[in-house]
C-alpha cells in the first residue's frame, strides 16, 4: 500500500464530505455534519472492513475465499437466532444473550470457513466453486431456517417472531452502564458521547482487528509463514513448514473474522433478520481487499470510501431539500444509492493502478 | 593425506513412483569436507534420491546414517535438523521477501539462545540480518540482507539459498544442477564458494548433467542411470567420454562431426535493426548481419544481452523500430509470424513450453501448429485428422520421438522429447532458414548429440541457420562464423576456426576487438 493510494482514497473520502457539507452547511453546522458523516462511515464500513480482513487472512495464506458474503449472511442469521434463544428460552438477559449473539456468529463464520477449508486444501476442489458453494449454502440454509422456525404454523416460536434481545450498545452507554458501579469515570461517558468516537463493539473491535492483523501479518512469525505459504509453498514446505495446517487455520480465522462481520448486521446495526440481508456486502470487501493490495491498513482504507459514499447517500436524502436546481440530478436517490457501486467499479478499473495478489493465490498445494 | 572420514552413507535407497522405479536399491556416500558429484541424465533418479536426503520423499527400503546414527527423515525439518541443507534447481526463494525474511523463514527464532515457538513472537529482523552480513562474510558469499529477493539476479538468489543453508548450520550442502541457471562467470564464481565450504568441513554433493563441470570441481564422482549407481570414480581415473559413456549407457559422440560449409546465396539479410524489449528500453541497437544458405552462424552472448528480442523481431514475434529484414530477399519487416513461416523460416524457439508447444495438446496436434489450415491438414476450415494421423506417426518414427501414441498430450513428454516434437515440426516443412535459440539447453546428452545432428543435417542440405546460445561448447563446435553480441550491438563477427574461446569470452564481456577482422 502506497502512499498515492492513500492519498487518492483521502481526496474521495474530502470530496465526498465536501459535497454535503456544500449543501447542508447552511442549515447545520459543518463540524456536525462531518462528526456525523465520519460515524456513519466508520459504521457503514465495518462489515466490509472485517470482510476484508477475512479476504486478506485466507489468500495471504494462497485461499481464494469467494464465500466471505455467505459466511457472513450465515452468521448474521445464527448470531441473532443465538441471542434470541438465549432471550426468550432461556430468559438470560439482553447483554448476555448479546454476547452469546456475536460469538455464536463467530462460530458460524469459523465452521463454514472449516467446510471451505476442507474443500479446497484436503479435497483441492476449486476454490471459486468452494466459495460458490459456501454462498448458496448460506442463502438456503438462512431462508429455509428463518422460514421454518418462525413463519411456519407449527415452528418452534409458532407463527410469531419474539423479539430480539436489543441491540449492542454504543461505547458512552456502555461504559455508563459500567461506571454506575465504580466511582471517577463519571466524566468518561459523557466525553464520548455525541462525538464520532462512539461506535458500537463491533465497530470499534474492527479498527482495533485492522491494527493487530496488519501486526499479526508484517511482524509475527506466523505472519512471514502465512505469506510464505501464500507466495511459494514449496519453498515454505522445504523450510519444514506445514502448507496445510498453516492454510487451514488461516482460512479458520478469516470465517471468524467473516462471522464477526455477520454480528454486525443483526445484533450491531438493527435487531432483525431479513434473508440477504448482507446484500453483496462480502464481494464489496473482497473489492476492498484487492484495491488495499491485500494489506489490513489499505483495504481499510478502501472499506472508509465504500462507507463515505453511504454516508453521501443518508446525509443527501436528509438534505434533499436544499440541493441547488443546478445538481437537481442529485435529488433523485438512485443516483446516489448508486454511488458505492460506481465507486467499487471506477477504483477497481484501474483508476488505481496494478495490485499484486499472493502468488500461489487460489492454486492448490501439490507436494 | 588420509582418508577423510565418512559422514553420510545411504545404503539400498529403493523409491518407487507410480509405473517408475526412481531409486533401486542405490547406495551412495559422503566424506567430510569433499565434493562428490552425482552425474546422470534427467530421470537417471539423483533429483529423487536427493530429495530422500533433504526429507521431502520417504524411501520405502534403504538407510541412511550420518557418522553411527541412523537417521529418519520424515520431512525437510528432520533434514534440516541433522545439518542437510538443499539448494534446489529451481529456487525455494520468496521473490516479494527481502533476503533476510527468506533466510529466517522457517527458522524465526533461531538466533536466539532459547528459541521461542509462540507463533506470535516477533520477528527480530536486524538482528538476523546482522547474522547473515557475519555469515556472507565469513564464506565470502556477498548479499545484501534488506534487498528483495525478485529483483536480484539468479547467481546472487542462489548465494542467498546457500547462506539459507548455512544459516541453519548445514554440514552437508546439496547443490541440485546449481549452473543450469549461470553464466560461465556466475558458475566460476560459485566453484570458488563451493572450494570454500569445503575448507571448512561442509561437505557437498552437488548433481549435474554437464561433464566438464564434474571433471573441473568434483573430488569423486558417483553416476547413476535408469535409477541404479553405474559407478564412482575419480575424475584423475576417467575423462568425458567414459563419463558420458556411463550415463548414457552407450558411447556417445562429444565431439560433433562435421565437414567444412559450403555457403552459397544470402537468404537472411538483417539491416540495422533496432528492437525495444518488454519495458520499452531498447534491447537490439543497430544489428546488422546476414545468413548465407550452407552455413550456420552463431550468436554468442552472456544471456540478457539482446539475443531474445533479436529473434523474436527475426521471427515476426516482436515489433522493430527501425531497420529491416529480409529471408530469400523479401522484406518482412513489419509481418506476421505467419507470413515469416510461409517464406521459409523454422523457429525453435528459446523456451520450449512456453513458445514452442501447446503442452496440452496431443503430439499429433503439435506437430501441425505451423500449417493445420493448409491442405492436406485443413480443408475448408475442417481439421483432416487421418492426414493429421499419417503425418504424426510419420514425424514420430523419423526424428526418433519416444512416446506411446500420437494422441498423449505433449506436456507429458521428457523435455528432450518435447523438443524433438518441435524439432519434427520445424525442420520437416520446405524451409530455407532455420532459427535456434537455446536449442539444447536443460537436455540431456543423448538428446543434445541428436540436435546437434540435425542442425548440422540441415546445414548440409544447404539450409541457412542461425544458432543463438549461452553455451560457448554449443556455439564454437557448432557455427560456421560467430558474432558476439553484448549490450545490443554485434562486438565482431570472426570465423570459428580463427578464434579461441578465451578470445570469445573476453568480446562477450565487452572487449573491443584490437583490429577489424
Amino acid at each position: 500500500m502506497d502512499w498515492r493510494r492513500f492519498s487518492f482514497i483521502g481526496i474521495i473520502i474530502i470530496l465526498l464530505f465536501g459535497v454535503v457539507v456544500l449543501i447542508g452547511g447552511e442549515q447545520i453546522s459543518p463540524l456536525i455534519i462531518i462528526s456525523s458523516m465520519l460515524a456513519t462511515t466508520l459504521s457503514v464500513a465495518t462489515p466490509l472492513t472485517l470482510g476484508a480482513l477475512s479476504g486478506i487472512f485466507c489468500e495471504r495464506a494462497g485461499v481464494v475465499n469467494i464465500g466471505i458474503e455467505g459466511m457472513m449472511l450465515a452468521a448474521a442469521f445464527f448470531g441473532w437466532l443465538a441471542s434470541i434463544y438465549m432471550n426468550s428460552i432461556f430468559e438470560y438477559s439482553p447483554a448476555i444473550s448479546l454476547t452469546i449473539g456475536v460469538l455464536a456468529a463467530i462460530l458460524t463464520g469459523g465452521l463454514f470457513a472449516l467446510l471451505h477449508a476442507w474443500l479446497s486444501i484436503t479435497f483441492k476442489v476449486d476454490q471459486i466453486i468452494g466459495g460458490t458453494v459456501i454462498n448458496i449454502l448460506a442463502i438456503g440454509v438462512t431462508g429455509f431456517l428463518n422460514r421454518q422456525l418462525f413463519f411456519d404454523k407449527g415452528s418452534i416460536f409458532g407463527g410469531n417472531v419474539p423479539h430480539a434481545p436489543g441491540l449492542l450498545p454504543t461505547l458512552s452507554k456502555a461504559l455508563t452502564v459500567l461506571c454506575s458501579g465504580a466511582q471517577g469515570c463519571g466524566g468518561l461517558p459523557s466525553l464520548i458521547a455525541g462525538t464520532i468516537f462512539d461506535q458500537k463493539p463491533v465497530a470499534i473491535s474492527a479498527i482495533l482487528l485492522v491494527i493487530v492483523a496488519n501486526y499479526v501479518l508484517f511482524n509475527t512469525r506466523w505472519g512471514l509463514r502465512t505469506r510464505a505459504v501464500g507466495e511459494h509453498p514449496k519453498a515454505a514446505d522445504t523450510v519444514g513448514i506445514d502448507v496445510r495446517r498453516v492454510r487451514y487455520i488461516n482460512v479458520v480465522i478469516g470465517g471468524m473474522l467473516a462471522g464477526l462481520a455477520g454480528a454486525y448486521f443483526t445484533i450491531e446495526s438493527v435487531p432483525s433478520f431479513e434473508p440477504l440481508m448482507t446484500n453483496g456486502r462480502g464481494f464489496i470487501a473482497l473489492a476492498a481487499m484487492i484495491f488495499g493490495n491485500w494489506t489490513p491498513f489499505g483495504a481499510w482504507a478502501a472499506a472508509l470510501v465504500f462507507g463515505a459514499s453511504q454516508a453521501l447517500q443518508i446525509n443527501l436524502q436528509f438534505f434533499r431539500e436544499s440541493i441547488p436546481p443546478a445538481w437537481a440530478f442529485l435529488q433523485q436517490s438512485y443516483v446516489v444509492g448508486l454511488a458505492p457501486y460506481i465507486l467499487t467499479m471506477l477504483i477497481l478499473t484501474g483508476v488505481i493502478g496494478k495490485t499484486t495478489p499472493p502468488a500461489a493465490d487460489g492454486q492448490p498445494y501439490e507436494k | 593425506m588420509a582418508e577423510k572420514s565418512l559422514t553420510l552413507e545411504m545404503r539400498g535407497i529403493t523409491k518407487n513412483f507410480p509405473g517408475v522405479l526412481a531409486n533401486d536399491q542405490v547406495d551412495f556416500d559422503l566424506r567430510e569436507g569433499e565434493i562428490h558429484a552425482l552425474l546422470g541424465e534427467n530421470g537417471a533418479g539423483k533429483s529423487t534420491l536427493m530429495n530422500i536426503l533433504y526429507g521431502l520423499y520417504q524411501a520405502e527400503a534403504g538407510e541412511i546414517k550420518i557418522g553411527t546414527e541412523a537417521l529418519h527423515l520424515d520431512s525437510p525439518r528432520d533434514a534440516i535438523r541433522h545439518g542437510i541443507g538443499m539448494v534446489h534447481q529451481h529456487f525455494m526463494l520468496i521473490p516479494v521477501f527481502s533476503v533476510t525474511e527468506n533466510i529466517m523463514l522457517g527458522a524465526e527464532t533461531d538466533h536466539r539462545a532459547a528459541p521461542n515457538d509462540s507463533p506470535l513472537v516477533r520477528l527480530d529482523r536486524r538482528e538476523v540480518a546482522r547474522r547473515v552480513q557475519q555469515l556472507s562474510q565469513e564464506y565470502g558469499l556477498e548479499v545484501d540482507p534488506k534487498a528483495i529477493v525478485g529483483d536480484l539476479p539468479v547467481g546472487v538468489q542462489q548465494r542467498v539459498e546457500i547462506v539459507k543453508a548455512l544459516y541453519r548450520q548445514a554440514r552437508i550442502l546439496i547443490l541440485d544442477e546449481p549452473t543450469a541457471v549461470l553464466t560461465p562467470q556466475e558458475a566460476d564464481d560459485l566453484f570458488r564458494i563451493v572450494h570454500k565450504l569445503t575448507q571448512r568441513g561442509v561437505s557437498v554433493i552437488f548433481i549435474t548433467h554437464k561433464l566438464k563441470e564434474v571433471l573441473a570441481i568434483a573430488d569423486r564422482i558417483t553416476v547413476m542411470r535408469g535409477g541404479k549407481v553405474v559407478g564412482t570414480t575419480t575424475p584423475q581415473e576417467t575423462n568425458e567420454n567414459q563419463l558420458a559413456a556411463m550415463m548414457v549407457g552407450r558411447e556417445v559422440i562429444l565431439k560433433v562431426e562435421k565437414s567444412p560449409a559450403h555457403p552459397t546465396s544470402q537468404v537472411l539479410e538483417v539491416d540495422h535493426l533496432h528492437v525495444r524489449d518488454v519495458r520499452g528500453l531498447e534491447a537490439v541497437r543497430g544489428i546488422s548481419f546476414n545468413v548465407r544458405a550452407g552455413e550456420i552462424l552463431g550468436i554468442a552472448g552472456v544471456q540478457g544481452n539482446g539475443q531474445t528480442e533479436l529473434v523474436e523481431a527475426l521471427t515476426g514475434l516482436r515489433r522493430c523500430e527501425s531497420g529491416t529484414i529480409k529471408l530469400q530477399n523479401h522484406d518482412l519487416t513489419g509481418k506476421t509470424p505467419r507470413a515469416f513461416t510461409e517464406t521459409g523460416l523454422a523457429h525453435i524457439p528459446e523456451d520450449r513450453q512456453r513458445h514452442g508447444l501447446v503442452l496440452s495438446y496431443t503430439i499429433a496436434d503439435n506437430l501441425v501448429l505451423c500449417d493445420y489450415y493448409k491442405p492436406p491438414f485443413g480443408l475448408r476450415g475442417v481439421i483432416q485428422q487421418q492426414s493429421l494421423d499419417s503425418h504424426a506417426r510419420q514425424l514420430i518414427q523419423d526424428f526418433d520421438i519416444r512416446t506411446p501414441s500420437p494422441y498423449i498430450a505433449t506436456g507429458k513428454l521428457s523435455g528432450g522429447n518435447q523438443q524433438k516434437v518441435i524439432v519434427a515440426r520445424e525442420l520437416s516443412r520446405p524451409v530455407q532458414l532455420v532459427i535456434a535459440n537455446q536449442p539444447t539447453r536443460g537436455l540431456d546428452v543423448g538428446s543434445i548429440e541428436y540436435i546437434h545432428k540435425e542442425i548440422i543435417a540441415m546445414r548440409d542440405r544447404g539450409v541457412a541457420v542461425l544458432l543463438v546460445s549461452a553455451e560457448l561448447d554449443e556455439i564454437m563446435s557448432l557455427a560456421d562464423r560467430i558474432a558476439v553480441i553484448y549490450h545490443g550491438q554485434l562486438v565482431t563477427t570472426v570465423n570459428t576456426t580463427a578464434v579461441t574461446r578465451e578470445q570469445l569470452g573476453l568480446w562477450m564481456a565487452g572487449a573491443q576487438p584490437e583490429t577489424t577482422a
